[in-house]
C-alpha cells in the first residue's frame, strides 16, 4: 500500500504540470498582460509607460512560453511561464499581483471555508441517512413514496432560490440570525447557522435518495434475505445488516469530497460575505489576477488528487477483500 | 456489535444537532441583545460608526490610491495640505496642514519675477511656497520607535526578528515625531518611484518642473539596485528633485512649467499627503512583504484616525489618533445648515467618532436589509430599495416614504459631479465625422434615446438629464432655460421639454435615412452598441436601449464583450455607440471639458476623450479658458465651447445622477460633500438611541421555529409508531 | 416576405430532433430495446411528466423555428432588404404577448403601474400617482370594479374549454385505440378510465386536460392582461418565460449531444485498449477534472468574445451573437461534464472485456473496432441513457448559478438564469417584486420535476441492478 501511494503521488506530477500549462494558456489567451495592467492601474489617466513599468515590476515583460532572444535552455527558463510556475511545486505561491502574500491569504481563509462545510457535511450526513432509512424501512408504503416525491421536489428547486429565500425569511422576516457577516470566536456560531442550514436543505433532496438506493440494493441482496429468514428482527436486520454496508458507498462518497471542503463554496461565501476561499477564487477570476487563480488551480487540484488517493484507502480499509497494487 | 448501538443513537443526534441549534440561539438570547446582530456583543452601545465596502481597496498608499473605495480610508489618514470646507457650497478649498491657502507666483524663462496679472503666454514657470502647521504629530507606529540610545529600534530588523509578528500590531513598541515640509516633498518625490505606480506620474510629469527625468534617473538606479518592488528601499532624500524642494523646516515649494491654478485642487487629495521616510525604511525591512506587512496596507499618518485593524478579507477599522493636533466643527456654512441642526457641534474638537468599522458586504440585499435594521447606520439607495425609502412629491420635490419617517431615518440628496453619457466614436463612417449629414443623424438619435424615462425606470428620478458636459455646481454651468440644450430640448412654459419624435423623424430624413433606411439603397440603417455591461440588470438596459432606437425605425445590434475588449476597441476607435462616464477629480470645469478635447482624444493620443472629437474652434476655445480664474470672461469662453459641442453632439449628454443617502435618527452632521474625502471626521452619533432602536426592531419571531419543530415531530411520530408495531410484528413472525 | 434564419443552435437542435425520431423508429422493430421502453410508458407519473416534457419541449422546438421579416418596398430598394430583429414561429403564436409592453413594473394582473410616476394633468399641474397601465386590463375601461368577475368569467369560460377539449380528446383516443385492438370504441372508452390498459392513457388524458386547462387559461387571460405581471422595461414576463424556455432545453440537451462522442470513444477506448491508452485518457480526464469549472467556463467564453470582437461581420444580428455564445456555453459545459461519463464507460468496458462473449469474439478474430461498436456499445448504452436524463435537470439548475457568476448565456438573451439574476435586485425592492423571481422557478421547477421524474422512470427501467431487484421481488 505504501509503495501504492508513492506511485500515486508520483503520477499527480504530470497532472499537476498539465493542470498548470492549461490554465496559463487559458488564462493568457484571453487577458494579455497589457490588460493586466491596465485592470490594476485603474481606469484614470493610464500611459503607456506606466503600463510597461507595471508589467517590468509583476515580471510581466518576458516573453510568454518560448523566449527566441535567449540561449540555450534560456529559451525555455527566461519566460514568464517558467518564472511564475516552478516555484508553484514548492507550494510557494509568492505574491498577487495586488501584493499580498497569498500563501497568508490562504491560510487565513481556509478556516471560514471549513467552519461552513464541515458542519453542512455532517449535518447533513446525519439528516440524509436518517431521511434515507426512514424512506428504506417504509419502502413500498406512502411514507416512501411522499419521502421520494419531496426529495424530487427539493432537487428541482435551483439554489440561488435557497439562499435568497432562506435569507428573506428567517433572518428578515423572522430576525433570527444576522443576515450575513463573520466573526472568529463563540460569535461564530450566530453567522454559521443560517448558512449551514440552508446547505443542508438544498442537499436533502439529492442526498437521501441517493442513500435510499443504497440501502434498497443492500435490502434486495441474499444475506438480507437469509437474515430474515433466520428470524432476525427487523431492526436488527435493518442497523446490523443494512446500514452498515450501505456505509461503505456513502462513506467513499463522503471521502472523496473532504479535501475540496477546503475550496469553499462560491454561492453561498458571497451571499453570506464569508471570506472563504471559493469567493477568493471567484474574485480573482473578476479581477484578472494571474497569481491568485493560478495558485488556487493548483491547490484545487492537489486536493482533488488527495481526494483520489484517499478512496482508494478508505476502500482497503471498509473492504479487506480490495488490495490496493 | 457496534452497529446496534448506533440504532439507538439515530433519533438522538437529530435531538443533539436540534439542541445545539437552540442553546446557541439561546446563548444569545442571554446576552439581551437581538439575535441578528452582526457584530460582538461587547461593542454594543459604543461609540462606533458602521460602514461596509463591498471590494477590498486594492491600495492605500497614498502614491497609488485614486479610486473612491480607497480614498475614503486614505482621506482619514493623510492629511495633504488642503481640503475643501465641509459645509460651504460651491465648494471652497481651506488649509488643512498648511497655514494659508499657497498663492502662485509666476517667473518668466529666465527666471525672473512677474506681476500677477502677467498674461499667459509670458509665464514660463510657476511657483507655490506652501507652509504646514508646526506641531503636528503622526498616528503612534512602530516605525518611528526608537530604543534606549535613540536610534530608531525596527530599522534594522532581519527576516528571523519576524518570526512571531503577523501584523502590525505584534510590534509592541511604537513612537512618533513632528511632520514636516520635508516629508511633503518626500511624497511627491514617491510619485516617481519606480516601485510604485502611481496614476498621476504621467499628468504631474507635464508640470512639475523635472519630475518626468525625475523618474527616469530613479529607475535607472533602481534597475542597477536590482530593486524589488515593496523590499528594496530607495533614500529619495538622498536626489534632489528640481521642482521640489523644501525651504525650511515648515515650507516646500513646488515649481511648475506655466500657469496651473488646478494644482491647489490636486493639493487636497491624498496623492500630495505627507508620508514620512522612516515608513518607507522601516516597511521595506526583509520579510516585512512577505507578511502583508507594507505601507499599502498599513499606511502612516496625521489625520484624525488611523487604520487599526486591515483584513481586506472581513474587515477594516479605524480608530481615533491619539496624537491627532486638534481641529475645530466650522462654524460657518451655507444658508440653511444652522436650521438643518449641521451647525450645532460648532467649535467642538474634531473627530466625534472613536472607531470606524468596515465590513465587508459583497451582495446588495443583505447590505440593504442591515441598514434597514439598524446595523449600518448610513446607507446609499440602489434604484430598487427606492421606492421603499423615498417617494417623490407632486413638484418634483423628494421626501421619504412614511415607513421610513417612522423610522426616523433621514435623506440626504446632492447632485453628483460626474456624468454618465452616450458617446459616439466620431472616427466611425456612419456616426462620426464632421458633415452636415451625420451631424443631424446624430442629433436625431439624441432626441430619440428618452432619458427622462431611463431615469425614471433605472434612477428612480435619482439623477438630471444632461444639457452639456458640465454638472450642476461646477463653474459654467447654467441655470434655467438658457442652459437648455436647443437641440434637443424645446422650451415650454411649463419648463424644458424633449423635442417630439417627428422632429427626430425629420433629422434623419434629412440625414439621408428617411424611416431608418438609406436614401440611396434602400438599406436599413444597422447602427452598433458596444458595451461590456453584465450584472442583474443589464438584459433590461440594452432592451430599453433597442427600444429607444426603434422609435426612429434604427436597428441597433448590441455588441456585448467582456471588459477588456471593450477596452480595447475604445483604444483602437473601432466602437460605433458606447456608453461611457467620468467623475470629477476637482470641482473645475476643465475638468469636464477637456473630455472633448482634440489633442485629448483615446485614439493614437491614449487621452480620456472616449469619443474622439475634435473641433479646431474648441480646442482653441479650451486653450485660453484652461488657466483662466473664474469670471465672465471664462463663462463666456465655456458658453460658446459648449454650444459647438452641442451642436456637433458628439455626446447624448445623457444623465448627470443624483447621490441620495439615508441616515438614522442618530447619525448627526451628515452633509454630503461630494469633493471632501475626510468628512468622517465631521459625523457624530448617539449610541444609546441607535442601541434602543437596534432592540426595537430586531425582535425574533420565535412561532415558526416552534411550529416547524411540531410537524417534525408530527411526521416522526407515526413513522415511529408503523416501526415499532413492524417491529413487533417481525418477531411474532419470527415465532410462528 | 420572410427570410427564415437558421442559428447554429437551431440546426443542432433539429439534428437532434432528428435522431430521436430515427431511433424510436429504429427500436419499434428492436424488442430487446422497446421492452424497457414498454416498462416506462406504463408508468403513471412518467408518463404524465412526458406529457409535461413534450410541451416544453413543443415550445422550445416552435422557437427555433426562426425568420426576419423583410422591409417594406422602398422607391429606392432594388433588393428587398430585412429588419435586423430575428422572430420565431412561437412569436406567431403568442401574439400580441412581445409587442405589449408597459413603461415599466406591473404585478400580475394589475391594471396599473407598480411604480409612481410624474403625470401632467390636463389643468396644467403636476401629480405623481400610479398611472394606467397601457395594455394591462385595457378592456375594462373605467369599470375597474368589475376586474374579479371578469378574471373569474374568463377562468371559467377557460375551464369549460379545457374539459370539453379533453373529452374531445379522449373520443378521439379511444376511436384510435378502438380501431388498432378490433373493439367497439365504447368498450375502449370503459377500458380507458377503469385503468385496464397497459400504457395509462387515463392519466395522459388527465394531465393533458389539464394542459390544456392552462393553455386555455393563458389564452383568455394572457390576452387582455398580463398574467405574469411585466419586468423592468414592461416586457411581459409570460412572454419572457416561455422564451426562455428554448435556452434551458437546449443547455440540457445540446450539452449532453456535445459530450456524447468524446465520452463513449474515450471511455470505451481507455476501458477496451487498455495499456498507453488508457493512462491517456485517465491524464486527460482527471487533468480536466481538477480546475474548477467555473474558470474553464470564463476562459472559454471570454475566448469566444476576443473572436466576436475580432470577427464581427460574421455575426449580424444580437441574436446571432448570443446564439454563439450559447452553443459555446453548451460545448464548454460538455467539456467540463464528460469526464464522469467517460470514468463510467471505462469502468463497465473493463468488466465487459473480460466477459466471456467477448473473449470467444476475439479468439474467433473478430476486430477490434467491431468488437467496440457491436458488442461493447450496445452493452453500454443503458448507463449512456441514463447519465444523458439525469444530467439534463442538473444542467438547467446550473445555467442559474453561471448567470450570476457573470459567465452564463449573452445577457440580452431570454433565460431564467437571467430571470433569476435579476430579481436579486428586485427581492431587495420594497415592495418587493416578486413576480419575476415566480415565474423563473415555476417554469424551472415544472420543467426539471418532470424531467427528474422522467429520469427516474428511464432509470429504473434500464439499470440492470433495479431491474433485478423488481424481479425478485
Amino acid at each position: 500500500m505504501f509503495a501504492y501511494i508513492i506511485r500515486r503521488v508520483a503520477y499527480a506530477i504530470p497532472i499537476l504540470i498539465g493542470v498548470n500549462v492549461l490554465t496559463f494558456y487559458l488564462f493568457f489567451v484571453v487577458n494579455s498582460p497589457d490588460d493586466m495592467a491596465r485592470m490594476h492601474l485603474g481606469q484614470k489617466r493610464v500611459t503607456p509607460e506606466a503600463i510597461e513599468k507595471w508589467k517590468a515590476s509583476h515580471g510581466y515583460n518576458k516573453p510568454l512560453l518560448l523566449n527566441r532572444d535567449a540561449e540555450g535552455s534560456g529559451r525555455f527558463t527566461e519566460t514568464i511561464f517558467f518564472d511564475k510556475s516552478v516555484r508553484l511545486f514548492a507550494f510557494d505561491f509568492g505574491y498577487s499581483d495586488e501584493g499580498r502574500d497569498i500563501g497568508h491569504d490562504i491560510r487565513q481563509r481556509m478556516l471560514p471555508s471549513l467552519a461552513i462545510a464541515v458542519p453542512a457535511l455532517l449535518l447533513g450526513l446525519l439528516v440524509n441517512i436518517t431521511f434515507a432509512l426512514l424512506m428504506a424501512f417504509f419502502r413500498g408504503t406512502y411514507v416512501d413514496v411522499s419521502g421520494v416525491i419531496l426529495c424530487v421536489i427539493l432537487m428541482s428547486i435551483s439554489g440561488m432560490f435557497y439562499i435568497i429565500g432562506g435569507q428573506y425569511l428567517l433572518a428578515k422576516l423572522f430576525r433570527l440570525m444576522p443576515i450575513s457577516g463573520y466573526d472568529v470566536g463563540p460569535d461564530m456560531v450566530r453567522y454559521l447557522v443560517l448558512p449551514v442550514v440552508i446547505g443542508v436543505v438544498s442537499g436533502i433532496g439529492s442526498g437521501s435518495r441517493w442513500y435510499r438506493t443504497f440501502f434498497l440494493e443492500e435490502a434486495g441482496k441474499d444475506y438480507v434475505r437469509t437474515a430474515r429468514a433466520k428470524g432476525l428482527s427487523e431492526s436488527l436486520v435493518q442497523f446490523r445488516h443494512i446500514l452498515r454496508n450501505a456505509l461503505i458507498p456513502i462513506v467513499t462518497g463522503v471521502v472523496v469530497v473532504l479535501p475540496l471542503l477546503f475550496m469553499g463554496s462560491l454561492l453561498t461565501e458571497s451571499f453570506f460575505a464569508i471570506p472563504g476561499l471559493g469567493s477568493y477564487t471567484i474574485d480573482a477570476i473578476r479581477n484578472q489576477d494571474f497569481a491568485v487563480v493560478r495558485a488556487m488551480v493548483f491547490l484545487g487540484t492537489v486536493l482533488y488528487i488527495i481526494g483520489l488517493i484517499l478512496v482508494d484507502i478508505t476502500y482497503t480499509i471498509v473492504d479487506p477483500r480490495v488490495r490496493l497494487t | 456489535m457496534h452497529a446496534v448501538p448506533l440504532v439507538g443513537k439515530q433519533p438522538c443526534f437529530s435531538c443533539v444537532a436540534g439542541l445545539v441549534l437552540a442553546a446557541s440561539l439561546l446563548l444569545s438570547a442571554c446576552s439581551d441583545q437581538p439575535w441578528n446582530r452582526p457584530y460582538p456583543a461587547a461593542d454594543a452601545g459604543r461609540n462606533i460608526l458602521y460602514s461596509s465596502f463591498s471590494e477590498r481597496p486594492k491600495h492605500l498608499d497614498p502614491a497609488q490610491s485614486y479610486s473612491s473605495n480607497e480614498v475614503t480610508f486614505t482621506g482619514q489618514i493623510y492629511e495633504p495640505p488642503l481640503q475643501y470646507h465641509y459645509l460651504k457650497r460651491p465648494y471652497e478649498l481651506i488649509p488643512l496642514a498648511a497655514t494659508s491657502l499657497p498663492v502662485a507666483r509666476y517667473l518668466d524663462a529666465e527666471g525672473n519675477a512677474l506681476p500677477d496679472d502677467a498674461p499667459s503666454g509670458t509665464v514660463a514657470y510657476s511657483y507655490y511656497d506652501v507652509s504646514i502647521q508646526p506641531g503636528i504629530r503622526y498616528q503612534p507606529h512602530p516605525a518611528f520607535a526608537r530604543d534606549e540610545q535613540g536610534a530608531l529600534r525596527y530599522h534594522d530588523l532581519t527576516a528571523a526578528d519576524l518570526a512571531d509578528v503577523y501584523s502590525l500590531g505584534d510590534f509592541t513598541a511604537t513612537g512618533s515625531r513632528e511632520l514636516t515640509a520635508a516629508d511633503y516633498v518626500y511624497q511627491i518625490k514617491r510619485l516617481a518611484h519606480p516601485g510604485l505606480h502611481s496614476p498621476i506620474l504621467g499628468l504631474m510629469s507635464d508640470y512639475i518642473v523635472g519630475l518626468g527625468d525625475y523618474a527616469k534617473m530613479l529607475n535607472k538606479v533602481w534597475q542597477d539596485a536590482g530593486g524589488v518592488q515593496g523590499a528594496t528601499y530607495l533614500d529619495l532624500h538622498a536626489y534632489p528633485l528640481n521642482g521640489v524642494h523644501e525651504i525650511d523646516r515648515y515650507t516646500y515649494r513646488i515649481k511648475l512649467h506655466g500657469k496651473y491654478p488646478q494644482l491647489l485642487y490636486w493639493l487636497a487629495m491624498p496623492f500630495f499627503g505627507p508620508v514620512p521616510a522612516e515608513a518607507d525604511a522601516f516597511y521595506s525591512r526583509p520579510g516585512m512583504k512577505e507578511r502583508n506587512i507594507t505601507l499599502d496596507w498599513y499606511p502612516v499618518g496625521t489625520g484624525p484616525y488611523m487604520l487599526t485593524v486591515n483584513n481586506p478579507n472581513r474587515q477594516m477599522v479605524l480608530e481615533r489618533n491619539p496624537n491627532f493636533h486638534g481641529e475645530s466643527y466650522p462654524s460657518t456654512g451655507e444658508p440653511g445648515d444652522r436650521e438643518a441642526g449641521l451647525l450645532n457641534d460648532a467649535g467642538r474638537p474634531l473627530p466625534f467618532i472613536d472607531r470606524i468599522v468596515f465590513s465587508l458586504e459583497k451582495e446588495n440585499i443583505p447590505y440593504w436589509n442591515k441598514f434597514l435594521q439598524g446595523y449600518y447606520d448610513s446607507s446609499g439607495i440602489s434604484s430598487d430599495s427606492f421606492d421603499q425609502a423615498v417617494s417623490i412629491g407632486a413638484g418634483g420635490e423628494v421626501s421619504l416614504t412614511d415607513a421610513m419617517r417612522e423610522q426616523g431615518i433621514r435623506l440626504n440628496t446632492a447632485v453628483s459631479t460626474s456624468i454618465f453619457y452616450t458617446g459616439f466614436n466620431m472616427l466611425d463612417p456612419v456616426v462620426g465625422g464632421y458633415s452636415e449629414r451625420a451631424r443631424k443623424l446624430r442629433q436625431a438619435i439624441s432626441i430619440a434615446i428618452d432619458f427622462e424615462e431611463n431615469i425614471s425606470i433605472f434612477q428612480n428620478g435619482r439623477g438630471i438629464p444632461a444639457q452639456g458636459p458640465i454638472p450642476p455646481g461646477i463653474f459654467g454651468y447654467v441655470e434655467g432655460d438658457a442652459g437648455i440644450n436647443p437641440h434637443v430640448y424645446d422650451t415650454t412654459p411649463r419648463g424644458p421639454r424633449r423635442k417630439p419624435i417627428e422632429t427626430a423623424r425629420r433629422l434623419l430624413a434629412e440625414a439621408g435615412y428617411p424611416q431608418g433606411r438609406d436614401i440611396e439603397t434602400g438599406k436599413p440603417l444597422v447602427l452598433y452598441f458596444d458595451t461590456a455591461s453584465t450584472g442583474p440588470d443589464a438584459k433590461a438596459r440594452l432592451d430599453w436601449l433597442t427600444k429607444q432606437f426603434a422609435k426612429l425605425d434604427l436597428q441597433l445590434v448590441i455588441r456585448g464583450t467582456e471588459y477588456n475588449r471593450f477596452q480595447d476597441k475604445m483604444r483602437k476607435g473601432t466602437s460605433q455607440i458606447f456608453q461611457w462616464g467620468w467623475n470629477a477629480d476637482y470641482p473645475d470645469p476643465e475638468n469636464f471639458l477637456f473630455l472633448l478635447y482634440g489633442p485629448n482624444s483615446k485614439v493614437s493620443l491614449n487621452g480620456e476623450n472616449a469619443a474622439n472629437y475634435r473641433n479646431d474652434a474648441f480646442d482653441r476655445l479650451f486653450d485660453r479658458m484652461k488657466n483662466m480664474d473664474n469670471g465672465p470672461q471664462r463663462a463666456e469662453l465655456i458658453n460658446e465651447m459648449i454650444d459647438i459641442a452641442r451642436h456637433d453632439a458628439p455626446w447624448v449628454w445623457g444623465i448627470i445622477p443624483k447621490q441620495f443617502s439615508l441616515h438614522h435618527s442618530w447619525y448627526l452632521n451628515s452633509k454630503p460633500n461630494l469633493m471632501a474625502n475626510n468628512s468622517l471626521k465631521y459625523r457624530r452619533i448617539d449610541p444609546a438611541q441607535r442601541l434602543a432602536r437596534q432592540a426595537e426592531w430586531n425582535r425574533p419571531v420565535l412561532w415558526p421555529v416552534i411550529a416547524l419543530l411540531l410537524l417534525v415531530l408530527l411526521v416522526i411520530l407515526p413513522a415511529f409508531f408503523a416501526f415499532r408495531r413492524q417491529q413487533r410484528m417481525s418477531a411474532f413472525g419470527a415465532t410462528r | 416576405m420572410i427570410k427564415p434564419v437558421i442559428l447554429w443552435t437551431d440546426a443542432l437542435l433539429f439534428l437532434l430532433t432528428a435522431l430521436v425520431v430515427v431511433f424510436i423508429f429504429y427500436a419499434r422493430r428492436k424488442p430487446h430495446i422497446r421492452r424497457p421502453w414498454q416498462r416506462i410508458f406504463q408508468g403513471r407519473i412518467a408518463m404524465s411528466s412526458v406529457v409535461i416534457l413534450l410541451a416544453f419541449i413543443v415550445i422550445g422546438l416552435l422557437d427555433s423555428l426562426h425568420y426576419r421579416v423583410a422591409l417594406e418596398a422602398n422607391d429606392a430598394a432594388s433588393e428587398t432588404h430585412y429588419a435586423i430583429e430575428v422572430l420565431s414561429a412561437l412569436d406567431v403564436l403568442t401574439g400580441t404577448l412581445r409587442t405589449r409592453e408597459e413603461k415599466s413594473y406591473s404585478a400580475p394582473f394589475a391594471t396599473h403601474l407598480y411604480i409612481k410616476e410624474n403625470v401632467d394633468l390636463p389643468d396644467g399641474g403636476q401629480a405623481r400617482i400610479y398611472p394606467r397601465l397601457e395594455y394591462g386590463g385595457r378592456h375594462l375601461g373605467d369599470g375597474l370594479d368589475d376586474k374579479a368577475a371578469d378574471i373569474a368569467r374568463r377562468t371559467g369560460l377557460s375551464l369549460l374549454q379545457a374539459v370539453l377539449a379533453g373529452a374531445l380528446l379522449s373520443l378521439l383516443l379511444a376511436l384510435a385505440l378502438a380501431r388498432r385492438h378490433g373493439c367497439s370504441s365504447k368498450d375502449m372508452l370503459q377500458r380507458i378510465f377503469t385503468r385496464r390498459t397497459d400504457i395509462p392513457w387515463h392519466i395522459m388524458l388527465l394531465t393533458l386536460t389539464l394542459l390544456l386547462a392552462v393553455i386555455f387559461l393563458v389564452i383568455n387571460l394572457a390576452s387582455v392582461y398580463h398574467v405574469l405581471g411585466t419586468d423592468k422595461v414592461g416586457k411581459d414576463v409570460l412572454y419572457l418565460s416561455l422564451k426562455s424556455i428554448r435556452t434551458g432545453l437546449l443547455i440540457g440537451t445540446l450539452t449532453t449531444l456535445v459530450m456524447l462522442p468524446f465520452a463513449i470513444f474515450m471511455g470505451i477506448m481507455a476501458g477496451y485498449a487498455r495499456g498507453w491508452i488508457d493512462d491517456v485518457v485517465q491524464y486527460i480526464y482527471t487533468t480536466l477534472n481538477s480546475i474548477p469549472g467555473v474558470l474553464l467556463i470564463a476562459a472559454a467564453i471570454l475566448m469566444l468574445q476576443v473572436y466576436i470582437a475580432n470577427h464581427p461581420e460574421l455575426f449580424e444580428t444580437t441574436l446571432e451573437r448570443s446564439d454563439i455564445r450559447l452553443l459555446f456555453l453548451c460545448i464548454i459545459l460538455g467539456i467540463t461534464s464528460w469526464t464522469g461519463l467517460c470514468r463510467l464507460l471505462r469502468g463497465e468496458s473493463l468488466k465487459l472485456r473480460e466477459s466471456e462473449y467477448i473473449q470467444a469474439a476475439v479468439s474467433f478474430g473478430v476486430s477490434h473496432s467491431r468488437i467496440m461498436t457491436r458488442h461493447i456499445l450496445p452493452n453500454v448504452m443503458h448507463i449512456v441513457l441514463i447519465t444523458v436524463v439525469l444530467d439534463f435537470s442538473g444542467l438547467v439548475l446550473a445555467e442559474a448559478v453561471l448567470s450570476y457568476v457573470g459567465v452564463g448565456v449573452d445577457p440580452t438573451m431570454n433565460s431564467w438564469g437571467n430571470m433569476i439574476n435579476g430579481a436579486r435586485l428586485e427581492m431587495a425592492r420594497e415592495p418587493v417584486v416578486w413576480w419575476s423571481l415566480l415565474s423563473a422557478f415555476l417554469f424551472m421547477f415544472t420543467l426539471v420535476l418532470a424531467a427528474n421524474l422522467f429520469s427516474d422512470a428511464v432509470r429504473d427501467a434500464f439499470d440492470p441492478r433495479t431491474v433485478v431487484q423488481r424481479g425478485g421481488k
